[in-house]
Formats: structure tokens, sequence, C-alpha cells
């Protein structure tokens, strides 16, 4: 599990001998290959019903079946995916940006500024995300706008936590001292060297985050609170097999496994990057 | 699977403290029947929502008169009634023996009394017209009630079965809301808010004896798949109109449910708000409805259950023109007109669809069939709350999909750019007036056929299907409806196979 040779061959070939990025990798691509491809290419139309086919179970025709309008399940989730990996990106990048800019901050001026900061990310995180992201949603009308807001305002304290932690000790360090008797800013020194020294963690935080937004998504679609037919979505699929359960089980289990498949991936990437860049904690467990 | 439930209802029995040991075993004498939506009070004679009368009407509140299975009016509250020859005076005599569930007796006063509050000007009542006609309401005596009535109303009769004009006590009134009092063969138990309401025979009934069910359970299930699920674990015994129609088949399969199919007045229309733009223009009206394919809609949306519709009446119904003909599935037509309109590139806008499987699904469908012709739909699902709400009152809406339960409802489309509708044709409102009037049956059903052309030359909605009464029952469930004239779910006449 863990990688003791440091200086052993170079980071790529390290990280592929790596179970678990390597399998999170495969696993990401994956879902980031059938996004891509859905751009130019899925096998029948996501969108348009064709009810006259509707039901069918998988076949070499239509590999995952079709749902109750005719349409293929296949196509249905590749073009899912790119609606998972839109709203997760976005959502993980107005949390991240956000987030890490608020806890720099804190770390840099210290005092009220940090106070503020925290206190703010406390009461944040008092409610649980989730509840909130739907009560967002709720308030500003469904949609896959709102739920990417929704999402991504509830990744800020996360981040906000995150950095402010980890640039808190970059501060004390020796070569920040030698910064400060160079003559640098705060604000310089924050970019130059506190920066460049918290981001691996966030990078690592930035895609475990990516998979819970991900399963957010699906979940506020799944209340029919997130993306709009007749975009298809995960979570809408889910909540659309439901009555079908008996009958065409199918019409659950692929969607379902899509969902699983990008959030273990994304879990595994995160957790092997983790120990990739940071080899003192993978050695710790 | 029936056993649990059986053993249940016994261990109900024992802690309410009734004689436990002489119970004969397992004798079923309740039922648990599943309603998709949960009513927002329990008084029918206030509220428009029509699950208030699927759960109080003939059972916890009488009418003067009631409707049976196939639509004809039969005696309700009322043992038996009579017409003057000239139409205008209707006596009705009231049985011996009337009690309401608090014990007082009910008579011709009380029935007055309804009907006063129900016409007076501060009613909220949601079927005033109904009692338009009245002119005065007179009693004789304690059994006797005479109504006089402005000019011979067609459908009178028909009108004082409805929930809107039941019969309550003016003591009650109050609390009629949330524990109603009524004088039904049913009384109020509880209303656990958000799952169930309960309601238990009526000792003091005058047709106590011939009550079957002890104790009744209506339980709220909005979501079709638990629906299903509920139905085959035995939690609900039946469920009059089900939300999942893919369901059906399978329930058909299974020996241990009956399906019913029936008829319902429930015309499903997509709503199209005629005091807005663009459909305020009659040719975008007649667009929409060319662009519609009422069959893949039915497939798509209901599995089949339904009949498309052109007009704004049921099917089943002695005067029914059919004018599915009128607007043809014809996207070339539908975009021609469209660009007369000044919309050549078609125009966006949104449809609300309340939390029915039939306006869920039906929108999908309707979203992809509308933007053949160009134009683009935004589909914003709403709560029913919120439906009721920014839809129906505020009118605050482009289109929507709804079905209009109520029997002969087509007065809907006279009551002015006030009603959610936002349409007025002075022609339909004279018409209206006559059909109102109307006694001689052949000459009413020619008239109705106006009307109903009427309504479709306008274009006043995109009219989809009759909504199917798809009803599933445990198999050993007697005693039940096939279809639903008028919105209720009588329980009277219900009974176990086997029962005593």
């Amino acid at each position: 599990m863990s990688i003791a040779a440091d200086d052993g061959p170079g980071m790529v070939a390290r990280a592929f001998r790596h179970r678990s990025f390597a399998i999170g990798a495969v696993l990401t691509g994956l879902v980031i290959a059938a996004a891509l491809v859905s751009l130019f290419w899925t096998p029948y139309s996501a969108i348009e019903l064709a009810v006259p086919r509707k039901l069918r179970p998988p076949s070499a025709e239509h590999p995952f079946g079709t749902d109750h309008f005719g349409r293929d399940i296949l196509s249905m989730i590749m073009v899912g995916a790119r609606n998972s990996i839109v709203v997760g990106v976005v959502a993980v990048a107005i949390g991240c940006s956000i987030g890490t800019a608020l806890g720099l901050l804190a770390a840099a001026r210290r005092g009220w500024v940090e106070e503020l900061v925290m206190r703010f990310s406390d009461f944040t995180f008092a409610f649980p995300a989730i509840l909130s992201a739907i009560m967002i949603t709720a308030l500003l009308g469904p949609g896959t706008i709102n739920s990417i807001l929704a999402i991504g305002i509830f990744n800020v304290p996360v981040f906000a936590r995150l950095a402010r932690g980890a640039a808190s000790t970059i501060w004390a360090r020796d070569f920040i001292l030698a910064a400060r008797a160079a003559g640098k800013g705060q604000a310089r020194i924050t970019v130059e060297h506190v920066l460049p020294n918290i981001l691996s963690i966030v990078i690592v935080q930035a895609t475990i985050a990516f998979a819970l937004a991900i399963l957010a998504e699906a979940g506020l679609s799944y209340l029919g609170l997130g993306t709009q037919p007749p975009l298809p979505s995960w979570g809408r699929m889910l909540n659309d097999a439901q009555t079908f359960m008996y009958d065409a089980p199918y019409l659950a289990v692929f969607p379902g496994l899509a969902i699983a498949v990008a959030v273990l991936g994304l879990n595994l990437l995160g957790d092997g990057l983790r120990d990739l860049i940071d080899p003192r904690l993978a050695r710790k467990r | 699977m029936r056993l649990p439930l059986a053993m249940a209802t016994i261990g109900l029995a024992a802690l309410a403290g009734t004689a436990a040991p002489s119970l004969p075993a397992a004798a079923k004498d309740r039922v648990v029947v599943g309603m998709q939506a949960e009513p927002p009070v329990l008084d029918p004679t206030i509220n428009a929502a029509a699950a208030i009368d699927s759960i109080v009407s003939g059972n916890i509140f009488e009418s003067l008169t009631l409707i049976d299975d196939r639509g004809g009016v039969v005696p309700g509250l009322a043992d038996s009634w009579t017409v003057s020859a000239d139409g205008r005076v209707v006596t009705f005599r009231l049985p011996e023996k009337v009690t309401f569930h608090n014990g007082r007796a009910l008579t011709s006063e009380d029935v007055r009394l309804a009907f006063a509050r129900a016409m007076a000007p501060d009613s909220v009542n949601a079927s005033k017209k109904i009692f338009q006609p009245i002119e005065a309401v007179e009693t004789p005596d304690p059994r006797t009630v005479v109504v006089r009535l402005k000019q011979p109303t067609s459908i009178f009769l028909f009108s004082m079965a409805a929930g809107d004009a039941a019969i309550t006590a003016t003591e009650t009134v109050e609390q009629n809301r949330t524990r109603p009092v009524g004088s039904g063969p049913f009384r109020f138990k509880e209303w656990v808010k958000g799952d169930r309401v309960v309601i238990e025979r009526y000792p003091g009934h005058r047709h106590a004896d011939r009550i079957r069910m002890r104790e009744a359970v209506f339980k709220f299930i909005p979501d079709a798949s638990a629906q299903v699920a509920a139905l085959l674990a035995g939690d609900v015994d039946a469920f009059p109109v089900i939300g999942a129609p893919e369901s059906l088949a399978r329930f058909q399969r299974d020996p241990r449910f009956k399906v019913v199919i029936g008829t319902t007045e429930g015309e499903v229309i997509l709503a199209l708000n005629n005091a807005r733009k663009p459909f305020d223009d009659i040719r975008v009206r007649r667009a929409v409805n060319h662009a519609l394919d009422r069959k893949a809609l039915v497939d798509g949306a209901m599995f089949g259950y339904g009949t498309p519709i052109g007009s704004h009446f049921p099917p089943h119904h002695p005067a029914y023109v059919d004018l599915t003909g009128r607007y043809p599935h014809d996207i070339a037509r539908a975009k021609a007109l469209l660009a007369e309109a000044g919309f050549p590139n078609g125009f966006e806008t949104t449809v609300k669809p309340p939390p029915f499987t039939y306006a869920r699904r039906g929108a999908e469908v309707i979203a992809a069939q509308l933007a053949q012709a160009g134009i683009k739909v935004r589909i914003e699902p709403i709560e029913w709350a919120q439906w009721l709400d920014i839809v129906y009152k505020q009118r605050n809406y482009d289109m929507t999909i709804v079905a209009h339960t109520s029997p002969y409802d087509m007065d809907n489309y006279v009551r002015g750019p006030n009603y959610y509708y936002g349409y007025r044709n002075q022609e339909l409102d004279a018409l209206m007036k006559r059909i109102d009037a109307e006694v001689d049956a052949s000459r009413l059903h020619a008239l109705y056929g106006d009307a109903q052309r009427m309504i479709a030359e306008d274009a006043v909605h995109g009219f989809l299907f009759q909504l199917a009464k798809t009803g599933v029952y445990a198999a050993g469930l007697r005693g039940y409806g096939q279809n639903e004239p008028i919105v209720q779910t009588e329980l009277w006449q219900w009974s176990w196979a086997g029962q005593p």
C-alpha cells in the first residue's frame, strides 16, 4: 500500500504502482471519457422520446435498455456524466477558490478577520449541507445553475478551514521569516510562499469534494430540485426508475452504478493523491 | 401476506379494551384506502380540493342526493323527492331518524341553514354556482325541504350530490375544518397530518346495520412507487386511483389483487394562460393543439390508460362530441400558424406541472412534442399547495397540466378573466345560460355539443385526455365502484369476502 521508494522511479510511474490511485484514475477516466464522447456522439438521442421503443431490457441494440419514454439508457448516462462533471467542477471551483482565499486571508491577517472567517465557517457547518442545498434550490427554484450555487456555497467553509489550518503552520516556518526579513508584504508572501505549499492539500480536498458534489447533485436531482428535464441526470433517472423497480430494475441499476463508479473513482483518486503528495501520511497508516 | 394485517387488527382491538376474548378470530372489518393527495382541510363546503371530497363525501358528510356508479342520481340524505310540473319546485323528503355525529337530530332547518351559509355573500364555498338557481328554501315541517328555483335547472339534482352541498351542522361549522361532524355512515376519528385520516362506523346512522366496515383508514401516499410498494406489502388494501399506471400490468398478473379500470370526470388539460402573451393569440393556441400528439401522450405518460379528448367534456357522457379530429397532429400546420402569429422561429415558454404522475410525465412528453413545432418549453415542477396558490389563485403561469375532476365543469369557461384560464367568450356565456335552464334531455345534449365545439374552436387549452380510474383493490374486497362520476369514495357498501 505505501510507497517507500521515494527516490525510485518518476512520479507518474510511482503513481500507477499505487493501487488506489490507479483504480481511481481508471474509473474517473471512464466517466470523463463518457462525458467527452457524449459531446459529439451518443448511440441514440438522450433527449428525444421514442415511446414505441419503451422499456426494452438490455440488448445488443440498447446495451443498458430503454426507459419509460423509449430513451436509450446508455446515451442518457453518457450525457448525465457530462452534467455531473459540469456541476461538480463548477461547484468545487466556487467553493475552492472562495474558500481557499478566505482561509489564506484568515491565516495572513489573524485577529478579527480570522475570527470572522472561522465563525462564518462554523455557522455554515452547523447546517447539514444537503438540507441547506435543498432549501436554497427550493427558494431560488430548481435548476442546474441553482444546484451548482447551492453545492458551491457549502463547499466554501470546507476549503476555508483547510486552507487556514495549513497556511497557519506555513506562516510559522523559518523561510517565511526570511521572506519577511527580505521585505516582502503579507500579500506577496501568501501568493509566493504560502499558497504553493498548501496547494497539494487543497487539490486532494478538491478531488474528494468533487465526489461529494456529484453525489449531492444526484441527490438534488433525485428530489426534483437539480437538473430539469429534458436534460438527463443520474439522480433523476434513479427517481424515474422507482416505479419500475419491479418490472424493469435495470432502469435503476445503471444510473446507480454510474454514480457509484464516479464517486468511488474520485475518492480512490483523492486517497492516492494524498499518499503520493504527502508520503508521511501514508507511512503513518 | 394477509396475516400480519389481521393480527394487527386484533392487536388494536385488544388495546382498545373491547372485550377481547369473545372476538370472532380475524373477522376483518377494517380497510385501508390509499390516496394520492392529502386534503388541506376536511370541510368540503369551504375548499375546492378534490382530496376532501374523496374522503368525506358520502362517508362523514351526506348531501341530499347521491350519484351512483353510472352517473345516475339516487337518494342520499333525502329519501325521496318530487319535482313540480314546471320544474321550479323540488320537494325533498328527509328520513325519519337522522342525527349528526354529535347526537343532535338533523332536520329540514339544518338543510336550509347549510344552503344559506353556502349562498351567503361572504361564503367561501368553491361551487357557489350550484346554489345560484335557488330562489328560496322552505321548511314546512322537520322532514320536508322545499327548494324553489328561479328557473328550471337541468343539473340541480345532480349538483346537490356534490360535497360542496353537504349538509353540515351550524354548531360545528368551525371544527369541520379539522374534526368534521356530519351525519354520514362514518364518523371522524383522527387525522394524523401528513399520514392518514381515520373514520369509524357511526352506530347511530339509520343504516348502521348495513355497514360492514367498522373502521376505515385513508392513507396519503403521494409517491407513485411508494403506492405500489404499500399495496404489495399489504399496508394498503385499495388504491381507487393509483398514480403509477405502469404497475397495473403487474397487479393484473397478481391473484392477490383486482385491477378495475373505469372512467372519471377528470379532463386533463394543458391549460394555457389566455390572459398572457403569446397565448392570448388564438393562432398560437391552435398551433399548440396541432403540435400535440394525444395518442403518443397517453401511451407515453399513461401507459395507454386514458382516452384522448378534443374539448372539455367526458367521452362517456351521452352528450359527448368527438372533437379530437379538430386539431390533428400536424407539425407543419402548427409551424405555419406560429409564423402567422409572428413567431416564425417559435418561442420560449414554461410549464408548471403539479406533482401528479399525469402532469409530471405529461410535461416531459408535451415539452418534446411542442419542441418539434419550435416551442421551447422549460419544465418548472411545482408542489400542489404552490400550484393552488401561484397558478390557480395568482394566475402566474404560462402553461400547466391539470385534471378537472368535477362533473359538468364546462362552466369554468364562463368564469371570466379572473379565473385562472383568463378566457372570455360572450357567445359561450350566453350558451351556458341556456344550458343551465334547459331541462329537455335531447335539447340539452345538443347545447352541450355546441359548447364543446365552441371551446374547441377557440382552442382555449390543449385538450389532452380523459383520466382513467385505475383502481387496484385487494382480491377479497367487495362493493367498490368502477367509475368515478363524482369525486367520492363511499365506503358504506364496501365489505370483505366472507364477512357476515
